[in-house]
């Protein structure tokens, strides 16, 4: 086929148009919520005090300051990402600062509980159980925001493959706090990073595989 | 025509393209396979490449841009969204031919203002591209490019609707690209 040809061909197709990527990112990250939520819901469910914690306890609200923090800045990464000259750019702070703070809460906790103590506080209750269902519940979201980054066009697969893992990881971890007794900032940068840590893994080299174009 | 006028007017047929201007969308491609073989040939730099060659990464490029448009941010300028894509393909390329990896794209959008424009130097016929689609899609990709034919001709020729005709297409052109990303040296 002559390049010429080729032109009318795709001039034949100009009707086939797509929804613009930034729409299709955002739908699939509303779909993977709602996905997430109602799994959550139905497998664990609010913790029994929500109510007065999620006013009354800044350490059990710190757990949404963090995790919707990375949620928030992952989300303008993946939409950036979907395009061919999208680049990371000035997000690597936004995506920094839950970090820094996460860092800044371990060192509070650690000033204000004795050290014969910390154990107790980074061990938590159910440590193993935060690290399981993190990714299960990021699992949804992992799927279609991988499908939507599918529809765009990544200029580098793995790094948005562990985006998509990254957005996917905060929504299970938010998700899955709502449940979790554990409110240390210490249990959060051990086990939450950890299961946060997997889901991105696994984006990245699910990435790899499927965001080729 | 500098590089911010011809940026303009690119973006400007993109998204009258976008809206579903035929007129505007056969211009911009004219338009890019030039500036693309002028592209494509200086990110190829010192390897050597022939015509053919060049001519294949020109149309997986323009496939992509296609097939990929709604990836554009009709916000931001066109020119480094069309350098990306075209950079990736010849990335793409180089790795399958177990060349080196790097294409560099300083001075690409310079060539553009250097009047970068190419012509097809010679009828490039890649048969075992279309060779890749089965017997009605290939016939009609070819209907109406290499025949000039209109979907609508086509759909009353072999007693489709014309809806199912653009959709044959659509699929077609998608395998096509996936043909292209397949090829081998």
């Amino acid at each position: 086929m002559k390049t010429d040809d080729l032109i009318k061909a795709l001039v034949a197709d100009t009707a086939t148009n797509e929804r613009p990527v930034a729409r299709t990112v955002g739908l699939a990250v509303a779909g993977g919520v709602v996905v997430a939520a109602a799994l959550f819901l139905w497998l664990l469910g609010l913790r029994s005090d929500f109510g007065h914690a999620i006013t009354h306890d800044p350490r059990f609200m710190f757990k949404f300051v963090f995790t919707l923090g990375v949620a928030i800045p992952a989300f303008l990464l993946v939409r950036r990402l979907a395009r061919p000259d999208g680049d990371v750019g000035a997000l690597r702070w936004w995506l920094a600062l839950p970090l820094i703070l996460l860092a800044a809460a371990v060192l509070i906790e650690m000033y204000v509980v004795p050290p014969d103590h910390w154990s107790v506080s980074a061990m938590g209750s159910m440590p193993v159980a935060c690290m399981e269902n993190i990714p299960l519940l990021a699992f949804a979201p992992l799927v279609a925001v991988l499908y939507a980054l599918r529809n765009g066009a990544p200029a580098n697969p793995l790094v948005a493959g562990a985006a998509a893992g990254l957005l996917s990881a905060a929504i299970g971890g938010a998700c899955y706090a709502m449940f979790c007794v554990d409110d240390s900032p210490m249990f959060l940068a051990i086990w939450y990073i950890t299961g946060m840590a997997i889901v991105t893994a696994i984006g990245a080299i699910a990435g790899a595989k499927v965001l080729k174009w | 025509m500098d590089r911010k006028a011809r940026d303009a007017e690119w973006s400007q047929l993109m998204r009258a393209a976008i809206g579903g201007d035929e007129t505007a969308y056969r211009r911009l491609l004219a338009d890019l396979s030039r500036a693309l073989r002028a592209i494509v040939r200086r990110g190829f730099g010192g390897v050597s490449a022939g015509p053919n060659e060049v001519e294949d990464v020109v149309q997986d490029v323009m496939l992509a841009i296609h097939l990929k448009r709604h990836t554009w941010d009709q916000g931001k300028p066109i020119g480094p969204w069309i350098l990306a894509i075209a950079r990736n393909k010849m990335i793409d390329d180089l790795r399958r031919k177990g060349r080196r990896t790097e294409v560099p794209i300083d001075g690409m959008l310079d060539v553009l203002e250097a009047g970068g424009h190419e012509d097809a130097i010679h009828a490039h016929d890649v048969t075992r591209v279309l060779s890749s689609l089965n017997g009605r899609n290939r016939e009609i990709v070819q209907s109406i490019s290499i025949d000039g034919h209109t979907a609508q001709d086509v759909a009353a020729r072999l007693g489709m609707t014309e809806v199912a005709v653009r959709v044959s297409l659509h699929r077609s052109l998608k395998a096509l690209a996936q043909t292209y990303a397949e090829q081998k040296p």
